[in-house]
């Protein structure tokens, strides 16, 4: 059961990917090169945070044609896990892979935070381990984190159940001045329609042990694993 | 050789926060009659050959693709006469 993590140019949350599976999770992971014309052998992928391509022309609209990403597309379209963090969902908006585009904040500043959502679909490949509207907190490191799109998409996401993490208060409470960035409806992550993809500004990889203080993130790998393994991957 | 000139702009309705930091700039200079700045990109492009209208056509393939995002921006592209 084998984890890949893509790298681009400017990516620079890899390294925290590998870590959390090989070394807190404890499943093999290893880079793939976006030059790589194939991908073997992987049954999830990761695209990790960063600034691939100095976030020239818009944040991942360069990365997106990278040699690797038709394998990658391909990996999806055939139902493979594929979790984009950061500039990873910034890829798979601009790779069509998910709905909509991030913006840039609507502060216009570069938040580096952590703060709290809501689980608010328990039931996918990738949460499964957490509760329903279960509170957590992950930290936030990001210009451009204002998800946008329109209305009929977003409708589409809600009602298709689309929309996994969503900023809230300590209360739980979806409120305004808990939505750091100005995404819509305070999304903060969502998945495609099969549930195989998952796109998400906060960065689980930066707390998934208890040693970093937080581990609240652990349990998204934790449940691609026991996806895997009850897929017989 | 072609030149060609694209504008992309934010569509009608996404949030500019730039254009209103602008906007706000401009008010504290003095020039309240700023109501509204929407900040877009300008790309200049060269073109080998000599076909305008097969020119014309993949360029706006490639604005689709890559030089805007469908999803929040539009694109006019212009081709600079006689250059």
């Amino acid at each position: 059961m084998k984890f890949g993590v893509a790298v681009f140019p400017g990516s620079n949350c890899d390294a925290d990917c590998l870590y959390a599976i090989r070394d807190v999770l404890g499943r093999p992971a290893e880079y793939v090169w976006h030059r790589e014309p194939k991908l073997k052998g992987f049954d999830a992928l990761i695209l990790p945070g960063g600034f691939s391509y100095g976030d020239y022309l818009r944040c991942g609209a360069i990365a997106r044609f990278s040699p690797i990403m038709d394998e990658i597309i391909s990996f999806a379209e055939r139902g493979g896990l594929l979790l984009g963090i950061c500039n990873g969902f910034q890829i798979l908006t601009e790779a069509g892979l998910l709905p909509g585009a991030l913006l840039r904040n609507r502060s216009l500043k570069f938040i580096c935070e952590t703060v709290t959502m809501q689980v608010s679909n328990a039931d996918t490949a990738f949460t499964r381990l957490y509760g329903q509207d279960e509170l957590i907190r992950l930290p936030i490191a990001h210009g451009e984190g204002n998800y946008f799109c329109d209305d009929a998409t977003l409708k589409d996401l809600t009602d298709n159940k689309q929309i996994v993490f969503t900023y809230c208060d300590e209360a739980g409470a979806v409120t305004d001045a808990a939505n750091p960035n100005g995404a819509r409806l305070n999304i903060a992550g969502i998945c495609n329609k099969r549930g195989n993809v998952l796109g998400m500004m906060p960065h689980p990889e930066r707390a998934s042990e208890a040693l970093l203080g937080n581990e609240d993130g652990y349990r998204i790998f934790a449940s691609m694993l026991q996806t895997l393994k009850e897929v017989g991957a | 050789m072609i030149k060609a000139r694209i504008y992309v702009t934010l569509k009608p309705g996404v949030l500019d926060p730039q254009g209103d930091a602008v906007r706000k700039s401009a008010h504290v200079l003095g020039y309240r009659q700023v109501e509204d700045i929407r900040i877009g990109k300008f790309i200049e492009l060269n073109w080998e050959g000599d076909d305008p209208a097969a020119a014309l056509e993949h360029i706006a393939k490639l604005s689709d693709q890559l030089l805007a995002n469908p999803v929040i921006e539009d694109y006019r592209v212009e081709l600079v006469e006689g250059a």
